[in-house]
Parts: structure tokens; sequence; C-alpha cells
């Protein structure tokens, strides 16, 4: 069923149709839609689910913790402060192998107060062992919910689903909502080999000495790891199924591209439409979209960019003292297998838009060069 | 969960489970080690009123039907079987050298 | 004569507790009135260690770890989990420390307190944070000395009202209780097992390294705390309360202090201050009771 729907409102669509059983969250701008649509359709007893109207993130996470665990499929949203109050849950949470999905819109960090888009908020939590998705439609975001618990619950590894505040949160899309019965076909109810069950008591956590701690960590990478070559699998099965297939990455006119313009989020549509204006004019541009950031798709990228002969990452975030960090992951990724220069530009935080001219300004500004003049170009700040 | 004396050994990554979770008890662990002072029960004294048991932190004495068996694997000489004793027949002993 | 509790044991012997340790009666009385059907939450606490390391432990129940503030949230996930799967029967226990509790467990607890999460909260009480070496909790009561609130600089402020501040959420089940009192506490888990909502049992549980007390003075304490009245036994039920262990005529604190290293510093004159304290509360309290 086609339907004109907001991105968070997707995300409360996807939720229920993937079935989940707990949801604990909290308000938070601009989460509110994903709960909000969700409390109604509970309460209209179209999904079966228990809503904890917890008090805070953190109690948030630590519900869908104790419900995971009690082998319940659980689910979350939030975004930014929410996020960043969540951070020690989220390593407990992939610590605890719990296979939680939650949707998370990119929004600034505060001090100063900011309810627009920017990525640091996620980008800071990719060391705790959560998947990353980020997503640039409406469409994907619901899609993405349903493959993330199918991955999830094979990996026993969390994910977080993530969306641009207000450019996709709040941005109306058609969305092909699928019919139940086929999203049941692709996805199995959650049956946890390692719940909490009286009937073979176990517990779960306890203190581990450094003989062991070690081989916990490994097998969370090894998860990770298993679960890159997984994510392309069911995305393309979810292609076979339902007609839209997914990828780790999103090339767009990359393969015959002198110049590609790496970028992730909505950005990328604004980057699409440059480089097919750019096309026009006889310019070899392309975009390559980042769509998984965790588990780093070494090889993809590797493959995607290895023609390039100039790489022009926009981060809509800042590592501080540091320079953007999608650009720092590509270029640590390229490290002795494409010598291309990677220009790092920082654009768009805080919500600030990035129009096509942007992106111009971007290529223009990294002009002839043949590497980089600098390690890290800030676009359109006042100086 | 299985009780056992023996300690557990994993051999391979393949014999950990994904998340640090309990194979065993900690029956496996005799705490009885810990003790300077050893309860030793005064049967014929004994009333069998079961509050010894019914105190010890460390589940360490056992019913015998009615009767106080204080298990001395376990036992960790806390005294509170003898304090508590209304017949005060648990004389509590040096242990050991 | 049959036995006081049940015989049946959930939990093994040969776990981490000291030698003494009023947590590891708390917990064995209260596994003895769950029985099976239980599943427990501990958040970082003494019985985090206590009840062993990986890949050992001493509950014959499920147990999940979990982070420190997050002990009545967790607790609330896993009940909500169970009633969606339709295993209802199955009851969940939080299962904290005082400093998981007062301090900086508490927006968690008041807000399942607030929901009305059908889960139970245990906190057991041995007055500070023990498990990291005897530091001041909001539980700490007045005079104690803490490795935090040394001789020089000892408490100064009250115990929080633990029981109070839950009341405040009107909890359909709140009670209070002592390691001395296992039969007592038994009961009051039996009813509360019986009563859907939060319910909320505050244990006072005798720490002998951290109270500077005899480990065989434990139970003694336990009593002693409650005959004085400084820890009265007592239950709420919508509301009502009821003391459930009389005390008419209440033993000086004195005795309750004498025996505890944590009090030794204590002239009379703050003495005789613990004493109005104790007799201030206890009269507030006392009006409440109905019989």
């Amino acid at each position: 069923m086609k339907k004109v729907i907001m991105g968070n409102h997707a995300l409360s669509h996807g939720a229920t149709l993937a079935r989940v059983q707990v949801i604990a969250a909290y308000p938070i701008t601009p989460q509110t839609q994903v709960v909000e649509l969700l409390s109604e359709i509970v309460a209209d007893q179209k999904l079966k689910a228990a809503f904890i109207k917890v008090e805070s993130e953190h109690s948030a996470m630590a519900a869908c913790i104790g419900a995971s665990s009690a082998g319940a499929r659980a689910f979350t949203a939030t975004s930014s402060q929410g996020l960043a109050l969540m951070h020690e849950l989220l390593h407990w949470a992939a610590g605890a192998r719990l296979p939680i999905v939650m949707a998370e819109v990119n929004r600034a960090m505060a001090p100063p107060w900011s309810i627009w888009s920017d990525q640091n908020d996620s980008l800071s939590q990719r060391d705790t062992g959560w998947m990353q998705f980020y997503c640039q439609s409406n469409q994907e975001v619901l899609d993405t919910v349903i493959q993330a618990y199918k991955i999830c619950e094979k990996v026993l590894m969390p994910a977080m689903i993530v969306l641009d505040a207000f450019s996709l949160s709040h941005t109306y899309e058609a969305v092909d909502i699928p019919d139940q019965e086929l999203v049941d076909r692709y996805l199995p109810p959650f049956s946890f080999k390692y719940k909490l069950d009286v009937n073979d008591p176990h517990t779960f956590g306890g203190l581990t000495k450094p003989d062991w701690y070690m081989e916990f960590r490994y097998k969370m990478h090894e998860a990770l790891e298993q679960a890159l070559p997984l994510i392309k699998e069911e995305g393309k099965r979810f292609g076979d199924m339902f007609g839209r297939a997914y990828d780790t990455l999103d090339p767009y006119r990359v393969d015959d591209a002198d110049t590609v313009l790496v970028t992730s989020g909505t950005a990328a549509s604004t980057a699409r439409y440059t480089v097919d204006k750019l096309r026009r004019k006889g310019k070899k541009v392309g975009n390559l979209r980042v769509r998984v950031l965790r588990p780093f798709p070494f090889a993809d990228i590797r493959r995607e960019l290895a023609n390039a002969k100039k790489i022009v990452v926009i981060d809509r975030n800042i590592s501080f003292g540091y320079h953007g960090i999608f650009a720092q992951e590509v270029k640590s990724a390229l490290y002795g297998h494409c010598s291309a220069p990677v220009f790092c530009f920082i654009a768009g935080l805080g919500g600030r838009d990035i129009f096509p001219e942007t992106i111009e300004g971007i290529l223009a500004e990294c002009g002839r060069a043949k590497k980089p003049k600098q390690d890290i170009y800030w676009v359109e700040v006042k100086k | 969960m299985p009780k056992s004396r023996k300690k557990i050994q994993f051999n391979n990554l393949g014999e950990l489970p994904p998340m640090a979770m309990s194979l065993r008890s900690m029956a496996a662990n005799p705490t009885g080690s810990w003790r300077n002072l050893r309860p030793e029960i005064r049967y014929e004294d004994c009333i069998q009123c079961m509050i010894c048991w019914k105190y010890c932190p460390d589940a360490a004495i056992e019913l015998d039907g009615e009767k106080p068996v204080i298990n001395l694997d376990f036992c960790k000489g806390c005294g509170i079987c003898a304090e508590e004793c209304p017949k005060k027949c648990i004389a509590m002993l040096k242990e050991g050298k | 004569m049959k036995p006081p509790l049940p015989v049946e044991e959930y939990m093994s012997p040969g776990h981490l507790a000291c030698q003494g340790c009023g947590a590891g009666i708390a917990m064995r009385t209260t596994l003895k009135a769950f029985g099976k059907d239980t599943i427990f939450t501990f958040p970082a606490c003494c019985w985090t260690v206590i009840d062993g390391p990986f890949p050992y432990s001493s509950l014959e129940v499920p147990l999940l770890h979990t982070a420190f503030e997050t002990t009545a949230a967790a607790a609330a996930g896993v009940k909500a989990a169970l009633d969606i799967l339709g295993q209802e029967q199955i009851k969940v226990v939080g299962w904290a420390g005082d400093g998981g509790t007062f301090d900086i467990g508490i927006q968690a607890l008041s807000g399942a307190a607030e929901r009305n999460d059908d889960i139970f909260y245990f906190c057991y009480d041995n007055e500070a944070y023990m498990n990291t070496g005897i530091q001041r909790s909001g539980a700490t009561p007045y005079g104690a000395w803490t490795t935090t609130t040394p001789v020089k600089h000892f408490k100064k402020e009250v115990k929080k009202s633990i029981d109070d501040i839950v009341a405040a959420h009107r909890v359909p089940y709140q009670a209070t209780g002592s390691v001395a009192y296992p039969e007592d506490l038994f009961k009051k888990i039996v009813k509360a097992k019986g009563i859907s909502g939060f319910k909320f049992l505050h244990i006072l549980a005798p720490c002998p390294p951290g109270w500077k007390a005899r480990p065989d003075d434990s139970v003694k304490l336990a009593r002693l705390a409650v005959q004085t009245g400084v820890f009265p036994l007592y239950e709420v039920e919508n509301g009502v309360y009821r003391q459930t262990i009389k005390t008419p005529s209440r033993k000086p604190v004195l005795e309750y202090i004498k025996l505890q290293g944590r009090f030794k510093h204590l002239t009379n004159e703050e003495i005789n201050e613990v004493q109005a304290r104790v007799d201030s509360y206890y009269q507030l309290l006392e009006k409440r009771f109905q019989d």
C-alpha cells in the first residue's frame, strides 16, 4: 500500500511490520512522531506490544536490554542528547549480544541547543559495537528496520537506523508499506537461544577476568565481520521479495567517474542531483553513498573507489582536533589500496542546508589540485 | 545448573558462549578454606530449633530431617550460628594449626 | 517441628560474600519465598561479585547483570517481555544495594514506581557503597564513619528516607525487612506475590567490614536496629501502614551503636543527637501505624 508519510512514521510502520514486542522510548525532538504513532498503533491493538513510557533514554535502553534478554523483540528511538545519554548502555547492549534495533535521528549535539541535522551524535557511538545504517529515503528507513531485525537476530548484535533530522524525519515522501504477510515470510519471530529462562537458569554478564574478556570482544568483532556479507545477502533477498534491493554502499555513476563525491544520508540525494547536472556539462563526477558504516565495508569501498582520480568526502560531522569522520574512515580503508587524493569537507553542521550549489562550490574548491592543500576544508563558514 | 567440584575448562573459542553466561554453580568453589574458626554442634544439647540453619548466610548448614549438619566444605566460620543458637550448643573452635 | 522456612535452597554455598554478610541472609530468605518461577536483575552492587565470576553463579534462578543506574528499568523491560510472551506467572525481581537505590538508581526506581510496573524492587541496605570499599551513600546514617566520611568529617546528613520517597509514589505495596526476622520477611514477600503492580522491599543487611562489627553479630545488629526503632519493621498496603514487629518499649540506640566501630568516635552528645533523631522519626511513623 503506497502512502505519503514522514520519515518518522516510516519508522513506526517498519517497527509495526517487524512485529516488535517491547517498545521503551522517551520523547525528544525530532523523534517524537515515531513513538506517538506507535502508541496509537498499540492502543488500537494493531500491534501486540508493551509500550513502556520510560523516564529517560538511559532507562529506555535499559528496558530494551531487559526485554531483549527475556526473548522479546525490542525497539526504541532517540536522537542527539538522548543517544548520548544512552551511551553507557549501547556498550552494554552490544556486549550482551542483544539484537535490539533503534531508530536514531541525527540531530546536532548541544550546547548550544539545536534541533537540526548533524551526524556527530550517531558517529560518537561508532565504537560501541552497534551496526549503523545511514538512510536517505523514507522507503529505505522502513525497509531497513525490517532487514535489521533479521540481520541482528542472526549475528546477535544490535543496530541503529540513522536518518537526518527534519530533512528525512519530517519530510513526506511516498512510501510503499508492504503487506504484513510478506514481511512475516521474510522475518520469522524472534527465537533467542540465550534468553532468561526459568527452566534453564543462567546468569548473564558476570565478572570476567582478563583470561576470557578478550575472547568475548573477539566474538563481538567476529559477529560484525559475519554481518557484512549477511547485510548484502539480506539486502538482495529483500530485493527479490519486495522489489527493492539494498547493499552496504549505493554507488551512482561511479564506474567511469574521475571525481567521486562520498556522502551519506540526505546529502547524497543532493549530491546525486548535482552529479547529473555536472555530467550534462561533461564533467565525469559520481556519487558514492555510504549506507552501512558499521560493520565497515572495507572491500566494497576499495572496489568502488579503485578507479577514482579524486575522492571528495562531504562530512556532516566533525571530530574536533581531527577532521570529518567519514573521511577518516575512507582514507584509512584506502591506505595501501588506492592512492587517489581524499579531500575532506565539513558541511551542513547544525542543519545548515547542503544545496546543489554548495556541492558545486566544494568541487570548485578542489579545483584542479592534484591533492588537498589542507587536511580539512570548512564549507561556507563565515569568517 | 550443574553442581560439580570441577572447574570449567574451555579448550577452544567454539566452546565459549557468545556472551558471558554462567555454566556451572559456585558450589565448585569450596569456601571452607576461608575459616579461622570452625563451628562444632554439641548434639546432646541441640533442640533442633533449626535457627542456625535459618540464619546461615552461606547455606552451609544442611538439614538431616530436623538435625542441622554443618557443611565444612563451605562454612566460612562467621559464627552467626553459634551466636544465635538459643542453647549455646555450638562452639567456635580454632581451625587447623 | 516444621522448619521455619521452606527447605529448598535456590542459592548454592561457595558464593563470595564476606563472613557474616547480611546480604547473604537476605538473598537466601528471599529466594525461598520466590522459588523457581523468578528472574532477578542486579545492578552493580555487592551481589554482582558475591554471585561469582564467569562461568559460575550461585543462584539457581536466571539472573541478568545490568548497569548501575538501571535496576528498575531493566526489571520493567524483562517483565514487559514475559507478559507479551505469555509468561505472566514469572516474577521479576530487581535486587539492588542502597547505592543503586537511594542514589544512582533513584530515577529509574521513581519511574517504575510511578508507572506501577509489575515488578518487585528489593533494596538490600548495608548503608554505604560497600562493594567499592565502604564509601558513603545517601543511605549512610548520621554519625557513621565511611572512607569518604572519615572520623574528622563523619556523615552529618541524615539517612535518606527511601521508604517515604517510595510511598509518595502511592505504590500498592511496600515493606521494610530485617535479616534478623526472616519469617517476617518471608510473609511479606508471599503477600506481595499476590499483588499486581510495583512492590518495594527495603531490607537492612548488616555488613561486618563496613560497619566495623564482628561477623557473628550481623543478626544481632539487624535485630537491635529493629528493637531500638532505628529500622522499624512495617508494611504499607495501598497507603495503610501496619507495624509487623511491634516495639512497645524501644531499647536505647546506644545498645545498637556500641557494637559498631563505625560509630566509635561519637561523643555522648552526638549519641544523644542520634537518639533524638531516631525518636523523632519513629514517633512520626508511629502515628501512621494502624492496627
